[in-house]
């Protein structure tokens, strides 16, 4: 499968902006209260350092962090041609009774983040779990919302919505490709 | 994602493979620390473990891996089950197959059994211990247990001291630190060591050396694993005495001491202490034999994972 490039829906200064606007709707959701930030991997997981990197300055307290690999949860292990190459889960301990939000960087049929629950529920029982996402692309498969959404679009089927991290990728940018 | 559908022996396995297998192992950890030691992946699917030679360690350890991943596992031992009333390892196998089992894990007293078993069903057929030929997952957990101590698989100085002739730890370990260019150096009494070992088929045989010296094999060394001496596979005597054997060849504190300074000891187990190894050596601060058995686990679970995952 080749993806050609369709057009550009966010710049450097765009994601970074998006990060802090994102983070800032975090806090004053909460209250002050800490929150867990648990980036999902891959992606998710720069994108919880960061925002927790930007906590740290806005409050002067440095959040919990953890990541959390989802693919033994899948619903479709047994479907996909290809197997997902497990990587590392680390959450804080004793995340009982806190409130935790759940970083992803696009969410689309929903999936992802129905297995990220289960996931989370061997570890025990969050006072919240709350979901923060970068793209919001629609097509949902499951009655799945974000709470937190850096940009909702609507997409057509055969695109595929590319989050590019400086940590993961050399470049902070978004761009809507599509299958040729 | 292994492409292959049993895991009979390290000889055939590649580099990436066995890096993937160890990678997957270290993420798979993490769920032998939680509160609910349990993930849904393997849902549905059927482990049997098949052995025809006594073992806690190994039975137990892909009990456990399995059930972690919440396949169904069944025990069976040649003792309890129709081998005694004479059916063959094949028919055995074709019983199991039809039972619609996905994985066969098989350790036998001959070599090649799991090879044989491997190709008379569908079910992916991992090899747990066969004769004196490989011992897979011992290899692996080992090479897992020393990448977690030294960071690498390659430039190591590694000694393995003991019963070599009768052991398939000693050859599937050959194998996999040979491939990643760590020097391998086999000691033994004369007795217990194959004749022509020096040219045994391995990727890398300019790695791998022999002396009948336990101090030359064990000076600055990164690794020490130690062999148990298994008398049960012995109908003639290979050495005088216990006593004159730990003289000898046996693992002592003095002897520690001629190794690196963060030398790791290790012994796939069971130990005979007082036999290949002193009980000082074995429970003392560079012993890891007890890590390599949690890594067991871990490398059991990544093995499931790969090859019934998908």
């Amino acid at each position: 499968m080749t993806l050609k490039l369709n057009y550009q829906l966010m710049t450097t200064q765009d994601v970074r902006g998006t990060l802090d606007r994102l983070t800032d709707e975090i806090l004053h959701a909460n209250e002050g209260r800490p929150v867990v930030l648990l980036g999902i991997q891959r992606r998710g997981v720069p994108m919880a350092q960061r925002m927790a990197e930007m906590i740290a300055k806005k409050t002067g307290k440095h959040p919990q962090i953890g990541t959390l690999d989802i693919n033994l949860y899948r619903d479709d292990l047994t479907r996909v041609a290809f197997q997902p190459v497990v990587r590392k889960t680390d959450l804080p301990q004793d995340i009982d009774d806190k409130d935790v939000i759940l970083v992803d960087d696009v969410l689309y049929t929903g999936r992802t983040i129905r297995a990220a629950l289960d996931a989370l529920c061997d570890f025990g029982r969050m006072r919240t779990i709350q979901l923060a996402v970068f793209i919001d692309r629609g097509h949902r498969e499951l009655p799945i919302e974000a709470n937190f959404i850096g940009k909702k679009i609507s997409t057509k089927d055969n695109e595929v919505v590319e989050v590019k991290l400086m940590e993961i990728d050399g470049e902070d940018a978004i761009y809507v490709m599509e299958k040729a | 994602m292994l492409k292959r559908k049993d895991l009979l022996g390290i000889q055939e396995l590649g580099c990436d493979e066995i890096l993937e297998i160890l990678d997957t192992a270290e993420s798979l950890q993490e769920i032998s620390s939680r509160p609910i030691k349990k993930v849904p992946t393997l849902r549905g699917k059927t482990v049997i473990n098949l052995f025809f030679e006594a073992s806690t360690r190994t039975r137990t350890s892909f009990e456990i891996a399995g059930k972690r991943l919440s396949a169904d596992v069944v025990n069976i031992s040649a003792s309890t089950s129709s081998v005694s009333k004479g059916e063959t390892l094949i028919d055995t196998a074709r019983t199991l197959d039809a039972m619609a089992a996905d994985c066969v894990v098989i350790r036998h007293s001959s070599s090649g059994a799991p090879a044989t078993i491997a190709r008379m069903t569908k079910a992916a057929v991992i090899n747990g211990g066969d004769g004196a030929h490989e011992h897979p997952t011992q290899a692996l957990l080992d090479a897992l247990t020393i990448r977690q101590r030294k960071g690498h698989l390659d430039g190591l100085k590694v000694a393995i001291v003991g019963d070599i002739t009768h052991s398939r730890v000693a050859r599937s370990n050959i194998h996999l630190l040979t491939k990643f260019g760590s020097h391998v150096w086999l000691c033994s009494a004369p007795t217990l060591m194959p004749v022509g070992v020096e040219q045994m088929i391995c990727d890398n045989s300019q790695f791998l050396h022999t002396t009948n010296s336990i101090d030359e094999a064990v000076a600055d060394a990164d690794v020490i694993m130690m062999l148990r001496v298994q008398f049960e596979r012995m109908s003639e005597s290979f050495f005088p005495s216990v006593r004159e054997y730990f003289h000898y060849f046996g693992l002592s504190r003095a002897r520690v001491h001629l190794a690196k300074q963060d030398v790791i000891i290790m012994h796939p187990g069971p130990m005979n202490r007082g036999v290949e190894i002193s009980s000082e050596v074995a429970d003392g601060p560079y012993s890891v034999i007890f890590d390599q058995v949690s890594a067991g686990v871990a490398v059991r679970m990544s093995v499931l994972y790969l090859m019934l995952g998908a």
